[in-house]
């Protein structure tokens, strides 16, 4: 049966764990998934830019021995003449087998799955999810870290619009045993919503600081994001601001020697380039890893579907 | 039109006070051909309360959903040939379908076409309704 997956939440813990066990299955022996989507074919259906994502949605396909048909500029090829979503979503459900979406409108992957005949992977809809790079956080984090729960989970910087980490709270969230530190200047805080229907309704213990050093010695995952000068009021504040959330080697000195450096990239200056370096940064594997569970994702889409 | 006396028609009573106005503007009926009576502020016999009553004077289809969502204590008499013939009690719909836009401007229902807008219940005990497409709440 068709199925889409719009939100991380449209996935059961059961089903993230057989996603990481597929992903751990293909990184251990990739030859034999390497003609597993052999005759398919994947549209990458992208109404704003964000080559990263594009490229990882297809280099998954096609080390699954599939196709790939790309519409990078979907917006100008045909919104510009008026068509709608769910036109777009049923006019390449005839070419594709499986369909991978970015759109700048909150809610659009949603209006595209319910339109096509195959199925959809919100490859980002606006500010509201992007579901593939959570997965491709939470394989980060098992590898790195073996497990889901008993961490001190640490993200940093604009906890407010960041949507990456939203959804992260959200899936760790079903797991116990977890703790949150919310670190991030007082203009960029967790909103409450998040808090409260998440955090507080689950019992999950958190704190929030405005200092990454205070907080780094009792990490086992820091989750960076970037601190955008378009979220600021006045150029003072985020003059101020920006170098607070800045990590480099000499801060690193005080974290957990296991540490998990995560960040969904693209970088600015958040992190250091001093940091790459060190066995703590992951978040380059993170972008593998990505790859992988985007491989898993529409492996078991696709799978479904011939059911 | 007689307010007291309806022969054919509606009574929605018990309408949280100040409420009645919504209503009246989600149900359309001032696009209707029909006289329709708001009684706003009266005196409620179950507890001496206030409430808003409208009384429709014909016996139209109404959206009962719309009275779920933005006050589901309300109660619903139908009348005919000057007999209550019907009591309804009202309750939250699971969904609320065209009825209300989002007001989120980076939502796909701001620019798709012929789409519908739709409104989940998220949240029964504190009436919470968010938009289905990108799970922005949305005030009653
Ligand atoms: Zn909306």
């Amino acid at each position: 049966m068709k199925r889409s997956v719009i939100d991380i939440l449209d996935l059961s813990t059961e089903e993230i764990e057989s996603l990481i066990a597929t992903a751990q299955d293909i990184i251990a022996r990739p030859a034999e998934y390497a003609h597993a989507c052999a005759g398919k074919k994947l549209a990458t259906l992208f109404f704003e830019p964000s080559t990263r994502t594009r490229l990882s949605f297809e280099a998954a396909m096609y080390e699954l021995g599939g196709n790939v048909l790309s519409v990078t500029d979907a917006a100008t090829s045909s919104a510009s003449k008026g068509e709608s979503v769910a036109d777009t979503a049923r006019t390449v459900s005839c070419y594709a087998d499986i369909i991978a979406m970015r759109h700048p409108k909150e809610g659009a992957a949603l209006v595209a799955a319910n339109a096509a005949s195959i199925p959809v992977i919100n490859a980002g809809d606006g500010g509201h999810c992007h579901p593939t790079q959570t997965m491709a956080d939470l394989l980060t984090i098992r590898r790195e870290k073996g497990a889901f729960s008993g961490l001190t989970i640490g993200l940093c910087g604009d906890l407010k619009f960041g949507r990456t980490v939203h959804s992260l709270i959200n899936a760790m969230a079903r797991y116990p045993d977890n703790k949150f530190v919310l670190i991030s200047p007082e203009e960029l805080k967790l909103p409450s919503y998040v808090k409260k229907d998440v955090l507080q309704e689950k019992g999950i213990p958190y704190e929030q600081t405005t200092s990454l050093e205070a907080a780094l010695p009792q990490l086992d995952v820091l989750y960076m994001t970037r601190v955008q000068r378009e979220r600021f009021f006045n150029e003072e504040d985020y003059l101020r601001l920006k170098d607070s959330y800045i990590l480099d080697a000499a801060k690193l000195k005080a974290a957990k020697g296991d540490l998990c450096v995560m960040h969904p990239l693209p970088r600015v200056n958040e992190i250091a380039t001093d940091v790459d370096a060190d066995p703590r940064a992951c978040y380059f594997k993170q972008v593998l890893n990505g790859k992988y569970m985007r491989m898993a994702l529409i492996l078991k889409l696709l799978k479904e579907a011939a059911q | 039109m007689n307010i007291d006396a309806i022969q054919n028609g509606i009574v929605i009573d018990h309408i949280t006070a100040g409420r009645g106005m919504r209503i009246y503007e989600l149900l359309g009926l001032d696009a209707l051909d029909v006289s329709v009576a708001i009684i706003k502020n009266a005196v409620s016999h179950r507890d001496g309360g206030k409430k808003d009553i409208i009384k429709i004077d014909s016996d139209i289809a109404i959206n009962f959903d719309v009275l779920g969502f933005v006050d589901p204590g309300v109660t619903v008499n139908i009348i005919r040939n000057g007999q209550l013939v019907e009591k309804r009690r009202i309750d939250m719909p699971e969904r609320l379908v065209n009825v209300i836009r989002c007001k989120n401007p980076r939502c796909i229902t701001s620019v798709e076409r012929s789409i519908d807008h739709v409104f989940k219940l998220t949240d029964r005990k504190n009436m919470v309704y968010r938009c289905l497409y990108c799970e922005t709440k949305v005030a009653q």
